[in-house]
C-alpha cells in the first residue's frame, strides 16, 4: 500500500487579514491536481462507514476513486446520482460530524480523515463549469403527475430535482423574490457564493422544474387550491421565524435577529449599499448571541461590514459549540472574540432608544439536560457589561407559521412543527408530504436534502398508487 | 415582472398606481398589503392595497415620495414593469357591523383607511369619517371616501380646506354629538398615538394600522416587531392592525427612525445621479 499522507492535502484560502474586509469566498477549493493527490489518501474501504454516515448516502469511495483516476466526469455522474446540490453540501455540511467523522483513515492514530467535503466541492464545481444545461433530457413521454413543492430551500429543491428526474411536472413555489431559501438569504457569500447557488438552481430548472417566486402559499395561493390542482405536494417551508430571548431592551435600535441581519446582507445586498437600496447599520462594537453556524455567519459578516470589535456570547463552552469547527477556526482567525459560558440578561439603552451595551452574566455547567449537554446555570453576582452598538440574536428559529395558520387540518407536533414520518415525509393528510426544518426544527442543509430524497420516493409511490386505483363514481 | 397599467399624480408628491397582479387581486381583503421591489437593486417596500379589480386582475396602491425608492417608483409610467410584487400580506381588517364607526385618516394614511372604510360601510355600519392633511392640495381620495361615508369632516393644518386644526379636535367634536361604537385611525405614527389617546379618554375601542420598517413581510425576520400588550408581535403577520391602546408607542416611534441617516444617504446619492444623467 502506498504511504498515505497523515494530513489532508492543504487547500488554498484567502488570508485572514484580507478576507475580513471582503465578502469573497474564504476557501478557494482544490485544483484537480490537488484533488487527485487527496483522493489517493482514501482507503477505498469495502464497507465504507462514510457512506452510512452521509444523510444522502453518497457512494463516497466511488466518486473519490474516479477523482484519483482523473476522471472528473465520472465522479460528477456518481455524485449526481445521490445529491442534487453537491456544490452546496461540499461547502456547508458539518463533515466532521458526518462522513469524515467515521473515515477509517481518520481513525488511525495521528491521521486526519480524507477531505471528503472538499473533494465533493471540487467535483461539483467542476461539473457546474463544464456541464451543458441545454443538453438536459427533455423526455417526450407524458408526465406521470403534477407535484407542488412549497419552499425552494435545500429540501424543496431536492424533491423537485428527484421528481423531475422521475418524469413529474414539478412547480416550486417560493415566497421571496429569489429561490434558494437559507442558501440565498441565510448563508453568506464568503461561505457559499450566490453564483454557485444560482448555478445549482439552474441545473435543477434544466431538469424541467418550474420555480414561481413571490408566491406565498396560504396567502397568494391557498392550500385548498394546491390540493385541487396537484396530485401531491411537498411542504418544505423551513423554520424561518426568529426567536427572541425577550429580555429587557429587545426593541432598542441596534438589536437584530440574525435572520434580519443576514437577510439584509445576503438577499438584499446591503453590504453594497447604496448601490443596492437596503441599508444596514454601520457598527463599531457588535455582540452576537449564540453558538451555531448562524451566529458565526452573523459575526463574520459584521466584521466584514467594518465593525472594530465583534464578540460572540455563548452560554456553554467551546466543547458544546454547535457550529462547524471550520467556521469557528475561520472566525478566530478573523479576530472574532469569544465570551464562553456567558448569557445576556439585558440590553442597555443609551437614553435615546439606541443600544449602548449588553449586560451579561457568567454561567457554569450543571447536570446534563435532555440533549445530553451539560446545562448552563448562571453564577450569582457575576454580571458585567460589554459595550455594544449592535447586538444580533442567533438563538434559533421556530416554525414558519404563515402557511400552517391557514391550513389547520394539518397535524402539528407539540413544538408547532409538522408531524411527518421522518422515513417517508407522510403527514396526516394523504398526498401532503413534508420535510426539512418544518418537520425537524432548524437542522442542517444535508438533513433537509435527505428528507427531500426519501419524500421524493414516497411521493412517486403515492401518485402511482393513486392513479392505478380506479376512480369510484356514484352509480 | 408586474405591469403597470395606469398611473396618476394625485398631488405634488403622491402617486396612484394600478398594476397587473391577478393572483394578488383575487385574494386581497381590506387591511392587507403588498411588498414590492422596483428593480434588481431595489429594496422591498410595503404598500397597502387601496382597491382591487378582480375581473381585470389589477391592484391599486397609492404612495408618497419620501426617499429614493419612492422617487424611483414615481418615475415609472403605464406600460413599465415592477420587478417583484408579493402579497396579499398581513391579516385583513375585522369587518363586521359595529354600529356607528369613526374613521380617521391622515396624509397618505387615507389610502390605507379607504378600503377599510368602504368595507365597513358595506357591512352596514354608520360611517363618520375624518380626513386630515397638511393642506387642501395634499388631501387624497376625498370623493371616494365621501361616497362611503355618512358624514365626512375634513381638517387641514393651514385651514385651506375644511376645519383648521388637528384630526383629534374633529374627533372630540364628533364624540360630543354621537355615540361611537368603534374607531379606526390610520396615518403618521404620532397621529395614531394621539387618536388612540382621544378614543381611550372616551372609552371607545380603536384600531390602528402600524407601518414599521419591513423586509420580507412574511414573518421571517422580526424587523417589524412591536410590543403589543407587553408581548413581541410581528406587524407583517400578526398585524398590521392592532388595538391602539395596546401598542407601545414610544418604542414603535423610536424604531421608525433606525435608518434615517442611511435613507438620507441613499436619496442624496440618487439625486446626484439623476442630476448628472438628466440635468
Amino acid at each position: 500500500m502506498a504511504r498515505k499522507s497523515r494530513t489532508k492535502t492543504p487547500i488554498a484560502e484567502q488570508a485572514p487579514n484580507i478576507r475580513k474586509s471582503n465578502f469573497e469566498e474564504v476557501c478557494l477549493g482544490y485544483t484537480v491536481e490537488e484533488g487527485m493527490e487527496e483522493a489517493v489518501r482514501c482507503l477505498q474501504c469495502k464497507n465504507a462507514p462514510c457512506i452510512a454516515n452521509c444523510p444522502v448516502m453518497i457512494d463516497i469511495p466511488g466518486f473519490i476513486l474516479a477523482i484519483k483516476d482523473g476522471n472528473m466526469e465520472e465522479a460528477a455522474e456518481i455524485l449526481g446520482k445521490y445529491s442534487n446540490l453537491p456544490a452546496i453540501c461540499g461547502r456547508v455540511c458539518p463533515q466532521e460530524k458526518q462522513c469524515e467523522e467515521v473515515c477509517k483513515l481518520g481513525m488511525a492514530k495521528n491521521f486526519e480523515p480524507v477531505a471528503i467535503g472538499k473533494l465533493e466541492r471540487l467535483v461539483a464545481d467542476w461539473a457546474l463549469e463544464n456541464k451543458d444545461f441545454s443538453k438536459a433530457i427533455q423526455s417526450d413521454t407524458p408526465k406521470i403527475g403534477k407535484i407542488a413543492v412549497i419552499g425552494s430551500g435545500p429540501s424543496g429543491l431536492t424533491v423537485a430535482g428527484d421528481l423531475a428526474k422521475l418524469n413529474y411536472e414539478v412547480t416550486v413555489f417560493e415566497a421571496l423574490h429569489e429561490p434558494g431559501g437559507v442558501l440565498t438569504y441565510g448563508i453568506p457569500e464568503f461561505r457559499l457564493p450566490k453564483r454557485i447557488v444560482k448555478k445549482e438552481i439552474e441545473s435543477i430548472e434544466a431538469l424541467g422544474v418550474k420555480i414561481e417566486t413571490n408566491a406565498i402559499i396560504g396567502k397568494t395561493i391557498t392550500m385548498d387550491e394546491i390540493i385541487e390542482e396537484f396530485d401531491a405536494c411537498y411542504i418544505a417551508v423551513g423554520a424561518g421565524t426568529p426567536n427572541f430571548m425577550g429580555i429587557t431592551g429587545t426593541s432598542l435600535n441596534g438589536v437584530y435577529s440574525s435572520s434580519e441581519y443576514l437577510t439584509r446582507i445576503n438577499l438584499m445586498h446591503s453590504y453594497e449599499f447604496p448601490k443596492y437600496d437596503t441599508p444596514i447599520k454601520q457598527s463599531k462594537n457588535v455582540v452576537v448571541i449564540g453558538g451555531g453556524n448562524v451566529a458565526m455567519d452573523a459575526a463574520r459578516s459584521a466584521k466584514r461590514l467594518g465593525a472594530e470589535n465583534v464578540s460572540i456570547v455563548y452560554r456553554r463552552s467551546l466543547e458544546e459549540l454547535p457550529a462547524r469547527i471550520e467556521e469557528y477556526h475561520h472566525s478566530v482567525e478573523e479576530d472574532i472574540q469569544y465570551y464562553w459560558l456567558t448569557n445576556p440578561v439585558e440590553y442597555l439603552d443609551d437614553g435615546t432608544g439606541n443600544l449602548s451595551g449588553v449586560k451579561c452574566i457568567q454561567m457554569e455547567l450543571g447536570e446534563p439536560d435532555d440533549s445530553g449537554r451539560r446545562r448552563p446555570v448562571p453564577i450569582e453576582n457575576s454580571e458585567f457589561i460589554i459595550e455594544a452598538d449592535t447586538v444580533i440574536e442567533a438563538i434559533g428559529q421556530g416554525s414558519n407559521k404563515v402557511l400552517l395558520s391557514t391550513f389547520p387540518e394539518l397535524k402539528l407536533n407539540k413544538w408547532g412543527y409538522i408531524e411527518a414520518d421522518p422515513k417517508t415525509g407522510i403527514t396526516s393528510i394523504p398526498g401532503v408530504f413534508a420535510g426539512g426544518d418544518i418537520v425537524t426544527g432548524a437542522a442542517t442543509v444535508i438533513l433537509a436534502m435527505g428528507a427531500g430524497k426519501v419524500a421524493a420516493v414516497e411521493i412517486d409511490k403515492y401518485v402511482k398508487n393513486e392513479k392505478q386505483t380506479p376512480v369510484t363514481t356514484n352509480v | 415582472m408586474y405591469k403597470i397599467v395606469k398611473t396618476a399624480k394625485l398631488s405634488e408628491n403622491q402617486y396612484d398606481f394600478w398594476i397587473e397582479a391577478p393572483k394578488i387581486a383575487a385574494k386581497t381583503k381590506p387591511g392587507q398589503f403588498i411588498i414590492l421591489r422596483t428593480n434588481e437593486e431595489g429594496e422591498r417596500i410595503p404598500f397597502t392595497v387601496v382597491e382591487t379589480d378582480q375581473d381585470k386582475g389589477l391592484i391599486r396602491f397609492i404612495f408618497q415620495v419620501i426617499g429614493k425608492s419612492t422617487s424611483e417608483l414615481a418615475l415609472l409610467k403605464a406600460g413599465d414593469s415592477i420587478k417583484d410584487v408579493s402579497g396579499p400580506l398581513g391579516m385583513p381588517t375585522e369587518i363586521e357591523n359595529y354600529g356607528t364607526v369613526m374613521i380617521v385618516g391622515g396624509g397618505v394614511g387615507i389610502a390605507v383607511i379607504y378600503p377599510v372604510l368602504r368595507a365597513l360601510k358595506e357591512a352596514g355600519n354608520k360611517v363618520i369619517t375624518i380626513l386630515g392633511a397638511k393642506t387642501a392640495d395634499l388631501l387624497i381620495l376625498k370623493d371616494e371616501c365621501q361616497e362611503y361615508s355618512d358624514e365626512l369632516i375634513i381638517t387641514t393644518d393651514d385651514g385651506s380646506l375644511g376645519m383648521k386644526g388637528l384630526v383629534t379636535d374633529a374627533m372630540e367634536n364628533i364624540i360630543a354629538k354621537n355615540s361611537i361604537d368603534h374607531c379606526w385611525a390610520i396615518g403618521p405614527g404620532i397621529m395614531m398615538k394621539f387618536c388612540t389617546m382621544t378614543a381611550a379618554k372616551h372609552d371607545i375601542p380603536i384600531f390602528v394600522s402600524l407601518n414599521p420598517i419591513m423586509i420580507d413581510g412574511t414573518g421571517m425576520c422580526g424587523c417589524c416587531r412591536v410590543t403589543i400588550d407587553g408581548e413581541i408581535k410581528f406587524v407583517c403577520v400578526d398585524g398590521p392592525e392592532f388595538k391602539g391602546t395596546e401598542v407601545n408607542w414610544k418604542e414603535f416611534l423610536g424604531r421608525m427612525k433606525q435608518y434615517e441617516e442611511e435613507e438620507g444617504v441613499s436619496l442624496t446619492d440618487y439625486q446626484k445621479v439623476q442630476v448628472k444623467d438628466h440635468g
